[in-house]
């Protein structure tokens, strides 16, 4: 399918400038008004913008093991239609992916797949246990190429067990991405420690859970000198951690996911009261149950210039499949997680884009260039340039729409944002010159040996 | 009164719904005194109780309410049917709506079970809790009210609020539905309610409640409160770090003889039960003239059966009124 | 919507006056009676009445009987708080019983109050007074003292206002359009 050549006709880039870009073999082969096709198919992307290949960091495609929730397949198509291209498949699978052998199968079920790059996540410790290393060496070495690692679920609370991760990762040019959060201070703890989770009798997850693990973790990278990845902010004091670090010069990153940029924990009370008719979310409804949980609204706002300041580097979904039987319960008894690659564009632009915190050219930023970077990902440092991979997504930036499990193209749809209405709309995405969406439809790719994956 | 569907969380009540369901439970305490103790108004109506977390006193507490109003009564319990932790909510009550049930009274150890339960779609039945986790226990408020304005207001309690009563709740805050549900209703009604507790068992945030707080209860008895009510300190508490042992609770913030001796004389003792005599009150103080102890049991049944008519009456025809009626 | 006066207050004192005398004719002297009149104008109307016995030196004990318990509609209306029952000291076992109330209609309020009396005692015999009697009934019941009889279309709304609750007493009848609002 990448012999197939697309003219892409009068998109805007990032930087605003208007453009064709002709599509071949995997890659951008020219760019420049008034492209002749040369038998491309053509694409109209009048109005649209065009951003590169979108890249997730933090993505829960949980195969092998869960495949109830989610498989490389259904995972990487949900990521196509969000406008990824490449996923970063965390760890916490089954088996762990802790070992050379489950990493390289779970590349290969992406390669197989084709909808998107699938980069696995390697633990940080065996069984995500805590206790010792994980073949982080193998792992880096196999064909996965893991760069990224990360117990993401779970958080490498030993401080001397995360000084050797950091020390040992940094061997093999790799960052861990830590999930911050105390163990013991978040014993049973349901929402954001605060007035209202005391109201609603729901065990509390206080801020400084988070951000005393964030506070000791750039104390460790700046003394060993290795660079640290924070996954997931979600309090105003993480952000002032993490600026206060950078400032320092510790190399450090950070990441927010789109629904800690627009979502609070006032939500949790329910804004639909008894009114069945009404939209919106009832009491304790459990898609909004997530961790690190939803947070208040000066938090929110602190998250949102975070990342039009830099300080926080990335945005990253932390997409997390659950079968419905794990949401249709008791809060309490829910499971953590909500799915985001569908919907994460739209939520930035809703977040940051709309209120004027980013342009597009942000977006590009944070949602791919950097990314890649962190997760060192090659083909995402000079899109559209020729010669460079066709990774990239055409938006809609004008349209809105009521979000619905229409727009669902995995296999979770414990999606908080269902029947809310959203800006923008993907309407392509291109994996090294693959039309995974086109016309705004998932594409149906063929048989996995048909074609090569970048 | 406006329909009231279900019955969540004491908070949802306003202040002219929380005062008719009281002065209903006044005419519900009366039937006990009656030559047939006995109510028709709910005859053919079923009510399942449904308790995951065992509470044999609020379950008899119901069962006994929904009989004296002729319902019928199914009781699913955590003990002796397949009701289990196990078993899911949803399931659960699915099962139980194929029998034709029109209220389900929840008991649920994870907070917010009944609002779950009534705004799915999987059960078309009226909701009562009867206490979820450590969120609310709305009966328990409003027995604990109508208790309260007996004891002020007696025979002339009928459309009275709790106006300037003031109302000191001692204890384990923190793990506490009693306390949330008495939160919840008490300032609605206009009372005044001040928690005493060590700061590990103050609820984060609770100085952004109506309510003030503090962890002397020396100064809040000196201060004459008409209503001084001692929460259960929970066995699982005493080993985790909450407080060092239950002998220095029981020396700074237990009702023992001394300081009930300092109570002033109108100060009312309560406790929603069960008691552990000796830490957070003493037997002098329990089985004193001024406890209530025993009186709040008794308006339990009282108030369930107020909360069961209400929300199995009226409210589907909401305006429809027979014209001419007296 | 039209609404006319069919009694003022001097004619409900009169009527109030004239079921007092029969209500004594019929039994014959005042023993054993007991006035109990249904919430919430009833009771009022039943307090009247006994102030008038009163005065006509018969000492009859006056209560009071909700009947919203017993009520066979509750699911066709908006909940109703019940009011108190006041049941005189002496009971009403072997008595005999005047329920009060002011509109005589389906006659399923009635109905209801009789079941509640049996949650009271066994009164040797019940009678029945009310203000109006507007017709339209569904149930095999009558009065024994009519205050008026005030033939009405169902589509017609009687309204009974007493000086106790409303300010002053009066009896309108309002409307002929199919409406039924409330009061």
């Amino acid at each position: 399918m990448s012999g197939t050549a697309y003219l892409i006709r009068g998109a805007t880039l990032p930087d605003g400038e208007t453009t064709d870009l002709l599509v071949r073999e995997g890659r951008i082969a020219e760019r420049g008004a008034g492209l002749s096709d040369r038998g491309a198919i053509p694409v109209d992307a009048a109005g649209l913008r065009a951003l590169p290949g979108l890249v997730d960091l933090h993505t829960h495609l949980r195969e092998p093991g869960f495949e109830q929730s989610e498989t490389v397949l259904t995972g990487s198509r949900a990521a196509a239609a969000g406008g990824f291209t490449t996923v970063h498949a965390m760890a916490n699978t089954f088996p762990v992916q802790d070992t050379a052998g489950v990493v390289e199968q779970v590349a290969a079920l992406g390669a197989a797949a084709g909808y998107a790059t699938v980069r696995p996540v390697g633990a940080v410790t065996v069984g995500l246990a805590g206790e010792r290393l994980a073949e982080i060496g193998a792992m880096a070495r196999s064909r996965a190429a893991v760069r990224v690692f990360s117990d993401d679920g779970k958080c490498v609370h030993d401080a001397l067990l995360m000084r050797r991760a950091l020390e040992y990762v940094a061997t093999f040019d790799g960052v861990v991405a830590q999930h911050a959060q105390e163990p013991r201070l978040t014993e049973g703890a349901q929402m954001n420690e605060g007035a209202l989770a005391s109201t609603l009798g729901l065990a509390g997850w206080p801020a400084v859970a988070e951000e005393a693990i964030i506070a000791r973790d750039v104390l460790l990278a700046e003394h060993v000198g290795a660079r640290l990845h924070v996954c997931h902010l979600s309090t105003a004091g993480s952000v002032d951690v993490i600026r206060w670090a950078k400032a320092r010069g510790i190399a450090v990153t950070a990441e927010a996911t789109p629904h800690h940029l627009l979502l609070t924990e006032q939500l949790i009370a329910g804004d639909a009261a008894l009114d069945p008719d009404a939209v919106g979310h009832r009491g304790y409804d459990s898609r909004l149950k997530v961790n690190p949980p939803l947070r208040r609204d000066e938090d929110v706002r602190a998250l949102r210039a975070a990342v039009a300041d830099g300080t926080i580097d990335i945005v990253a979904t932390d997409h997390a499949p659950h079968p419905v039987e794990s949401k249709e319960c008791a809060w309490a008894e829910a499971s953590f997680g909500m799915v985001g690659l569908e919907s994460a564009l739209s939520v930035v632009q809703a977040a940051l884009v709309d209120p004027g915190h980013l342009d597009w050219g942000d977006v590009a930023r944070v949602l791919s260039r950097t990314p890649a970077e962190i997760g060192r990902v090659p083909g995402y440092d000079a899109p559209f340039a020729p010669g460079s991979p066709a990774h990239l997504t055409l938006v809609d930036p004008t349209a809105r729409r009521r979000f619905g499990r229409a727009q669902l193209r995995g296999r979770g749809v414990n999606s908080p944002y269902l029947g809310r209405e959203l800006p923008g709309r993907i309407v392509a995405t291109f994996h090294a010159g693959v039309a995974t969406v086109l016309d705004g439809e998932l594409q149906t790719l063929p048989t996995p040996t048909d074609h090569e994956v970048a | 009164m406006t329909g009231l569907r279900h019955l969540l969380a004491s908070a949802d009540l306003d202040r002219a719904s929380a005062i008719a369901l009281l002065d209903t439970a006044e005419d519900m305490a009366d039937v006990a005194t009656r030559r047939v103790p006995k109510l028709p108004t709910l005859q053919g109506r079923t009510v399942a109780n449904l308790f995951f977390e065992d509470s044999t006193r609020t379950r008899l507490s119901f069962e006994a309410a929904a009989k004296r109003l002729s319902a019928d009564v199914i009781t699913f319990s955590a003990k002796g049917s397949s009701v289990s932790k196990g078993e899911s909510l949803k399931d659960t009550a699915q099962t139980i709506a194929a029998m034709g049930i029109d209220a389900v009274v929840l008991r649920h150890a994870a907070s917010g079970a009944a609002r779950v339960l009534a705004e799915s779609a999987w059960i078309d039945a009226a909701v009562v809790n009867a206490g979820d986790g450590t969120h609310d226990h709305p009966t328990q408020g409003l027995l604990d009210a109508y208790t309260m304005r007996k004891a002020r207001h007696g025979a002339d309690s009928r459309g009275q609020g709790l106006d300037g009563l003031r109302v000191t709740i001692v204890g384990d805050v923190l793990h506490s539905r009693v306390a949330r549900a008495n939160l919840g209703l008490l300032p609605t009604l206009g009372a005044r309610v001040h928690l005493v507790a060590p700061r590990t068992l103050l609820p984060f945030g609770a100085e952004q409640w109506p309510v003030t707080t503090s962890s002397d209860l020396d100064a809040a008895i000196a201060d004459a409160p008409d209503v001084l009510m001692m929460l259960r300190i929970q066995q699982e508490r005493m080993h985790a770090a909450y407080f060092p042992h239950e002998r220095e609770y029981a020396g700074f913030w237990g009702l023992d003889e001394e300081r009930f001796a300092r109570l002033h004389a109108d100060t009312m003792v309560m406790h929603p039960g069960p008691m552990n005599r000796g830490l957070e009150i003493s037997a002098a103080a329990a089985d004193s003239e001024r406890s209530l102890v025993l009186d709040q049991v008794a308006n339990g049944v009282a108030i369930r059966m107020a909360v069961l008519y209400t929300v199995l009456s009226g409210g589907r025809h909401a305006g429809a009124r027979e014209a001419g009626a007296a | 919507m039209q609404t006319r006066a069919v009694l003022q207050q001097a004619d409900i004192q009169r009527a109030l006056t004239r079921i007092a005398h029969e209500i004594l004719e019929t039994n014959r002297g005042a023993s054993g009676l007991v006035l109990l009149g249904i919430p919430t104008r009833g009771a009022l109307l039943a307090e009247r009445l006994g102030a008038i016995l009163a005065g006509l030196d018969a000492e009859i004990p006056v209560g009071a009987l909700d009947v919203t318990m017993y009520r066979d509609d509750l699911d066709r209306h908006p909940t109703r708080t019940p009011q108190p029952t006041r049941i005189p000291a002496a009971g009403i076992d072997d008595r005999t019983v005047v329920l009060v109330d002011d509109v005589l209609y389906s006659g399923r309020t009635i109905r209801a109050a009789l079941d509640a009396l049996g949650a009271h005692g066994r009164p040797r015999a019940v009678r029945l007074a009310v203000l109006v009697d507007r017709g339209h009934r569904e149930l095999p019941i009558r009065a024994d003292f009519v205050g008026k009889n005030l033939p009405s279309s169902a589509a017609e709304r009687i309204n009974v206002t007493l000086a106790e609750l409303d300010g002053e007493d009066a009896v309108t009848i309002t409307g002929g359009e199919a409406d039924g609002g409330a009061a």
